[in-house]
C-alpha cells in the first residue's frame, strides 16, 4: 500500500466514527433546541428557563460543582504527594485509592445511600453511641443542608480518583534534579511543593480540573440515588424533560445550556493555569 | 558547636517520629475513606432483605444470600445484567477495532492534519458526552436502532474511543521503530512484521485498554436511561426503579455494577497511570 496514504486509512474508522456519532449529533441536537416545527426560533431556550426548577437546578449544580471541587483538589493533590514519598506499599495504597475510579455514579450513590438511609449506617452508629434512640430519616425536604452534604460526600468519595491519577502522573514527569538543586539550597518540604511541584504540575492541573469540572455539571446518577427529586440538578431536569415531559425540543436545549457551562468553565481553567510559550519540563 | 548538635539531637528523631505516625495514620485514614463505604454495601448485600430494612444495622455481614437471591429472581434484572455485559462486550471490541490503527498512525506516522485529528480526539473529551443521546435517540429510530444494545454500545464506543486512541498511541510509541525496521529486512511485509513483532509485545497494553472500554460502558448511566426502553442495561433499570425498589434491591444492584469494577481497575492498574500521563499532553 501506498506508505502516504497508510496513516489516513488508519485513522480513517476514528474519523468517520466520530463525525457520524461526535460532530453530527451535536448539530442534530443543536437543530433541535433552535427549532420547533416551524424554523429557527427561541422558544425552546425560553420555556426551559422561565420554568420554575431552573433557576434551583441551575444553583444546586454550580454550588455542588463550587462545593465538591476546591476539595477534591486540595485531596487529590495531597493524596499525590503522599504517594510519591512513599516507599513500602505504594502500589497497594494507589490501588486501593484508584479504586472509585472504576465506580459508576450509580453505584457510588448508592454506597452512600446504604450510609444516609433512615435504618443506614450512620443512624445505626449514632444510635450505637447513644445520640439518637430512634432512627431519624435523615435525607428528606425538611434537611437539605444534609441532602446536600449527602451528596457532595458521594461526590469527593467518588471522582476524586480520577484527578488523584492525572496527577501522580503528572508528578511522576518533574525531573528528580530541580528537588535535588532545591534541597541543596535548603527549601523546605512546603517550598518545593509550592515552588516546584505546583508549577510544573500547571498541564495536568489543567486536565484534570477540566475533566473534573465538566463531570461536575453532568452529575446525575449520584442525586437521582441520593437525593431524588429534592435536590434538582440540570442534567436530571434534562432526563425529565426526554422522558417525564416527553419534550425533546427542551431536553436539547436544556443540553445545550449545560454544553455552554461546561465551555465557558473549560476556557477559564485553561485562561487561569495557562502554561507559557515555550516552557516545557 | 558540639553543644547545639547534642542538645538538637535528640529532638530531631522526635519530630520525624511524630511526622511519620502523622503521615501513616493519614494514609490509613484516606484508605479507610474509601473502603468503609464499600465495606458496609458488601455487608448490606451479604445480609437477609429482613436485616437490610431493619435497625439498627449490623456491622458485620452475616452472609445471607437472600438479598442477592431477591436480585437474582427479579423480573428483568438478569436480562438487563446481560444487556450490560453484551453492551460492554461490544463497546470494548468496537473501541480496539477502530481506535488502535489510529493510535498507531499517531505514533508512527508525521502526517498533514495530524494537529487537527488530535484535537478531534480531545475535543472529545471536554464534551459533555453523554448528551449526545438525546439527538442519537432520534436518529437511532429512523435506522432501527433504537432499544438495541449494538446502539447503546455505538455510543459508549463514542465515550470510549478517546482513550483507546490515546492508550494504544502511548503504548506503540513505547515500542522502538527498530524493532518492526529489522523485521522488515528479514522479509517481514508491513503487515507481518506488525502481527508477528509488534502485536505480542502490546497485547497486554492492549488487554488493558478494552477492560477501561469495557469499564466505561458498563458503568455508563445516563446514555443507557435514554436510549434503552425495553433493553436496559443494569444501571439504566437501577435507575429507572429507584422509587420503586426494596432497599435489599437497591444495594444487590450496586454491589453487583462495584464488583467488576474493583477486579478490572486492579488488572489494569500498571497502565492506569501511563495512559494519563500521555494523555497529558
Amino acid at each position: 500500500m501506498n506508505a502516504r496514504l497508510l496513516p489516513y486509512m488508519l485513522i480513517l474508522p476514528v474519523t468517520l466514527f466520530l463525525c457520524l456519532f461526535f460532530l453530527y449529533p451535536f448539530v442534530l441536537v443543536a437543530k433541535q433546541a433552535f427549532t420547533t416545527g416551524a424554523g429557527f426560533t427561541l422558544d425552546n431556550f425560553r420555556e426551559v428557563v422561565s420554568y420554575w426548577k431552573f433557576p434551583i437546578s441551575l444553583k444546586n449544580t454550580l454550588l455542588l460543582a463550587a462545593a465538591v471541587v476546591p476539595i477534591q483538589l486540595a485531596l487529590s493533590l495531597l493524596m499525590a504527594t503522599m504517594v510519591t514519598r512513599m516507599e513500602k506499599g505504594r502500589d497497594l495504597v494507589l490501588y486501593v485509592w484508584t479504586i472509585p475510579l472504576g465506580i459508576s455514579d450509580l453505584a457510588a450513590g448508592l454506597i452512600w445511600l446504604a450510609i444516609f438511609e433512615q435504618s443506614g449506617f450512620l443512624n445505626s452508629m449514632m444510635h450505637g453511641m447513644g445520640i439518637v434512640d430512634k432512627p431519624a430519616n435523615l435525607l428528606t425536604f425538611q434537611n437539605p443542608g444534609l441532602v446536600f452534604v449527602a451528596i457532595a460526600l458521594a461526590e469527593i468519595w467518588r471522582a476524586t480518583a480520577i484527578m488523584l491519577v492525572i496527577l501522580v502522573a503528572g508528578i511522576g514527569l518533574i525531573p528528580k534534579e530541580y528537588y535535588e538543586a532545591a534541597e541543596v539550597f535548603g527549601a523546605s518540604p512546603w517550598k518545593r511543593f509550592v515552588r516546584i511541584t505546583l508549577p510544573m504540575l500547571r498541564p495536568s492541573l489543567q486536565t484534570a480540573l477540566v475533566l473534573r469540572v465538566i463531570m461536575a455539571f453532568e452529575v446525575f446518577a449520584v442525586v437521582a440515588a441520593l437525593g431524588g427529586t429534592l435536590f434538582p440538578v440540570l442534567m436530571g431536569e434534562t432526563y425529565a424533560y426526554q422522558f417525564d415531559l416527553l419534550n425533546s425540543g427542551a431536553a436539547a436545549a436544556m443540553a445545550l445550556v449545560i454544553l455552554a457551562i461546561s465551555i465557558a468553565a473549560t476556557l477559564v481553567i485553561l485562561r487561569a493555569l495557562r502554561v507559557p510559550k515555550g516552557a516545557t519540563i | 558547636m558540639t553543644d547545639a548538635t547534642v542538645a538538637e539531637a535528640p529532638a530531631a528523631p522526635s519530630t520525624r517520629s511524630a511526622g511519620r505516625f502523622l503521615y501513616i495514620s493519614g494514609v490509613v485514614l484516606l484508605c479507610a475513606w474509601v473502603l468503609v463505604p464499600i465495606y458496609f454495601l458488601l455487608v448490606n448485600t451479604l445480609s437477609s432483605p429482613d436485616t437490610v430494612n431493619s435497625f439498627p444495622k449490623p456491622l458485620f455481614p452475616e452472609f445471607d444470600f437472600g438479598s442477592l437471591a431477591f436480585f437474582a429472581q427479579f423480573a428483568g434484572m438478569l436480562t438487563a445484567l446481560k444487556n450490560s455485559v453484551l453492551t460492554a462486550g461490544m463497546t470494548m471490541i468496537m473501541s480496539i477495532l477502530i481506535g488502535a490503527p489510529a493510535g498507531y498512525a499517531l505514533s508512527r506516522f508525521d502526517f498533514r492534519g495530524k494537529e487537527l485529528f488530535r484535537l478531534l480526539i480531545l475535543l472529545t473529551r471536554a464534551f459533555p458526552l453523554p448528551l449526545l443521546a438525546l439527538p442519537l435517540a432520534v436518529m437511532f429510530i429512523q435506522t432501527g436502532l433504537d432499544d438495541t444494545t449494538f446502539g447503546l454500545a455505538l455510543v459508549h464506543t463514542t465515550l470510549a474511543i478517546p482513550f483507546a486512541v490515546l492508550i494504544t498511541f502511548s503504548l506503540f510509541s513505547g515500542i522502538p521503530l527498530e524493532l518492526e525496521e529489522a523485521a522488515w529486512t528479514l522479509g517481514c511485509t508491513r503487515l507481518t512484521a506488525f502481527t508477528k513483532v509488534v502485536l505480542p509485545l502490546i497485547l497486554p497494553g492492549i488487554t488493558a485498554s478494552a477492560i477501561f472500554a469495557f469499564v466505561i460502558s458498563w458503568n455508563e448511566v445516563f446514555a443507557a436511561a435514554v436510549l434503552t426502553i425495553e433493553n436496559r442495561t443494569l444501571t439504566a433499570f437501577l435507575l429507572q426503579n429507584l422509587d420503586t425498589s426494596p432497599l435489599h434491591l437497591k444495594f444487590a444492584g450496586g454491589f453487583i455494577l462495584v464488583v467488576p469494577a474493583l477486579i478490572f481497575i486492579f488488572a489494569v492498574r500498571k497502565y492506569l497511570f501511563a495512559m494519563w500521563g500521555i494523555a497529558n499532553r
